[in-house]
């Protein structure tokens, strides 16, 4: 199956490992994986901080490199930004009418029909549910029927899992405050869990979590889902 | 208003209002979670609820005139009131008519949204709070912090200083429950026998028959609609349903929603007067006070469906940390967020859009679906707009990233910039932010993914 990789600025700029991972993944399942070099940024950010005239120009532009496209689907490794193209560029006035866009585990579950990738990953794990694939793509246990089938896992669940993490994007510095409140809590709740690995399939809650952990030195890493699946350990 | 990442400091430094906070809204969160599963036909009924909202709001001149017409017939009298000032003097006015120096009053958001108990107070009379966690922030010259339990952010010991400062004085009352409500019961209940003049708000009011609805769950709200002999009904006019039978769906729906419970413990329902049964006067003042701007707004507009369950507050990360005074209104947490400043208008609550890191639980638990995430970020895009203008420093460096990312070229010059620290994106979230008190930033690594992609093709 043809599928074209819409990787985000933020993993494309700060996590390429995502993106490396999401690829090595999809080609073991069998897919041809294509990246149009002119995609950029979805406009989320702006969009979501009240510059949605700001957001338009770079919504028409990702219809432009994905609509004109002949693949089958556009898979990415952030549920976010699907999330934004599926709910919002309808009403900012850019329907999308290009190939399906799919988050990650979506594909993978829903397109491939595949929950054993054929990873192994022999560590402890626990998995933050960020919100937008809960809430906004409603992709229920998806992300975790994927790391079950995972060969060696440890997969533990998280404490008031379903609680928001704090980042939400300029919500983190805007309400500095607020935001480290609530990461505090779930910091909390993950090293309770005494996982060696917090996984999610949003690296902008992970960059968040784990930035966190880092300045604890609590020695919990963050890895992206795409980078447990593709691993073969 | 200080705005709410100011005001959200302050409370975030109460260790004990954290404690309050978070121990209250997990235990109602998981109430509510168990008495929704139970209904196999939760999610049709929030679409009845949310359907027969915007049926009443599409309608609404129609739907108030009928109400009036019907409120009248059953020997009502019905107020028109464009603002709070008006609304404040009607019923100052009809206390006066009737030698009030005190009314009581059931709980009503709509008389706080206005001031109408420090307007009446101007004006020498005493509105007296009967509704328990009313008459604890009352006393304690408190502001309420939740829509449904205005004393959340106080716990049983609090209480029990305050009563014996205020209304139990000389009496030591200790911690039990039963002994700190007998205290607050015995002064209302003088009060209830004694004062002539009510003050009521309104769940619910029904064109169909000019039927007022109040939900509340200790009975004292049905003391003050029966017991003294004039009755005033302060409503928003959002308030309206339109038909009697809209009422079976929203009793199913605001019990639940709001305290748990499958069915509400006092609902007292009443239509105009009846000679020799109860008040023998009854108004009520339809409330204006910016609905009507509101409703001009086409996306904005379904935060007038809420009924004031409060459920988004009690899923709200946020709310269950900062409390309701952070938003410094009436009406805290998501709902509150988005109907604040939409009544008092932006440039007077213009951070509170952004008070959420738009999770969705709120839309999630709403009983009549209001989208609030879709409202907040559309309320942000207004105050930018409207507020900000277009030579802040925030506009100019969102163009700025903006135009980053409207090519290829300029995308990726800004991602070989960052490397070094430069331009807009090695400026991101930058370095006063807030970000690093507590979060390390990431390093921007030596080669993006799409230069790892061009190398390996």
């Amino acid at each position: 199956m043809r599928v074209a990789l819409f990787i985000t600025c933020f993993n494309d700029t700060l996590f390429p490992g995502t993106g490396r991972a999401s690829v090595a993944l999809l080609e073991r399942l069998g897919c041809a994986v294509e990246f149009p070099l002119d995609q950029t940024c979805c406009g989320q950010m702006h969009g979501n901080s009240g510059y949605e005239d700001a957001a338009r120009p770079l919504a028409e532009r990702f219809a432009r490199v994905f609509g004109g496209s002949d693949v089958e689907a556009v898979v990415s490794p952030s549920a976010s930004c699907v999330g934004f193209v599926r709910d919002h560029y309808g009403r900012m006035g850019v329907p999308f009418s290009g190939p399906p866009v799919y988050e990650l585990s979506e594909f993978l579950v829903d397109v491939l029909g595949v929950e054993d990738v054929g990873a192994s990953f022999p560590h402890r794990v626990t998995l933050h549910p960020t919100c937008h694939s809960l809430r906004a793509l409603h992709v229920g246990d998806r992300p975790e029927r994927l790391l079950r089938a995972v060969r060696g896992i440890d997969l533990v669940e998280l404490g008031e899992r379903e609680e928001c993490c704090g980042f939400g994007g300029t919500f983190a510095v805007k309400n500095a405050d607020t935001s480290m409140a609530m990461l505090g809590d779930k910091l909390g709740r993950v090293l309770d869990t005494r996982a060696e690995v917090c996984t999610a399939v949003d690296t902008s809650c992970l960059m968040h979590i784990g930035g966190g952990l880092a300045r604890q030195r609590a020695g919990v890493r963050v890895m992206h889902m795409a980078e447990i699946l593709a691993a073969q350990e | 208003m200080n705005g709410f990442p100011a005001a959200a400091k302050t409370a975030l430094a109460d260790a004990q209002l954290r404690r309050n906070l978070g121990k209250a809204t997990t235990a109602i969160r998981v109430k509510r979670a168990r008495a929704v599963g139970e209904l196999e036909d939760w999610e049709a009924l929030r679409d009845a609820g949310a359907a027969i909202k915007a049926r009443a709001m599409a309608t609404l001149p129609e739907q108030l005139e009928r109400l009036e017409e019907r409120v009248t017939r059953a020997g009502g009298v019905v107020h028109w009131a464009r603002d709070g000032a008006e609304a404040n003097a009607i019923v100052a006015g009809i206390a006066r008519d009737h030698g009030a120096s005190q009314v009581i009053k059931v709980k009503s958001l709509a008389s706080d949204e206005i001031g109408l108990n420090e307007a009446l107070a101007l004006r020498g009379i005493e509105a007296v709070e009967t509704d328990l966690a009313e008459l604890i922030v009352q006393l304690g010259d408190d502001e309420q912090s939740h829509i449904l339990v205005p004393a959340i952010h106080r716990n049983r010991a609090e209480i029990a200083a305050l009563f014996e400062r205020t209304i139990a004085r000389g009496q030591t009352l200790g911690l039990e429950p039963r002994a700190i409500a007998e205290a607050a019961r015995t002064h209302l209940r003088e009060r209830f026998l004694s004062v002539p003049v009510a003050v009521s708000g309104a769940n619910f009011g029904i064109a169909e028959t000019g039927s007022i609805a109040v939900v509340e769950s200790e009975g004292n709200g049905r003391m003050c609609t029966t017991l003294p002999r004039v009755l005033i009904t302060l409503m928003g006019i959002e308030k309206v349903l339109p038909e009697w039978r809209d009422l079976e769906v929203m009793l199913q729906l605001l019990p639940r929603s709001s305290t748990a419970e499958r069915m509400n413990p006092y609902t007292s329902i009443w239509t105009g007067v009846r000679p020799g049964d109860g008040p023998q006067e009854f108004h009520v003042v339809l409330l204006d006070a910016g609905r009507t701007d509101v409703l001009a707004d086409e996306v904005g507009r379904q935060a007038l469906h809420c009924i004031r369950c409060s459920a988004c507050l009690n899923v709200c990360p946020v709310y269950s940390r900062t409390g309701g005074h952070a938003y410094e209104s009436v009406y805290p947490g998501p709902i509150g967020a988005i109907l604040t400043p939409q009544l008092e208008g932006l440039e007077r609550a213009p951070t509170l859009p952004w008070a959420s890191s738009l999770c969705g639980a709120c839309y999630e638990v709403c009983p009549v679906k209001i989208d609030i995430p879709t409202v907040l970020v559309h309320l942000r895009s207004r105050v930018v707009r409207e507020v900000k203008g277009r030579r802040s420093p925030e506009r100019l460096a969102m163009d700025a990233l903006g135009r980053v990312f409207r090519s290829r070229g300029s995308y990726e010059r800004a991602q070989r910039m960052a490397r070094v620290g430069n331009g807009p994106l090695g400026k991101m979230p930058g370095p006063l932010s807030g970000w690093t008190a507590m979060r390390e930033l990431p390093e921007v690594p030596q080669q993006s993914f799409r230069e790892w992609w061009v190398q390996r093709t």
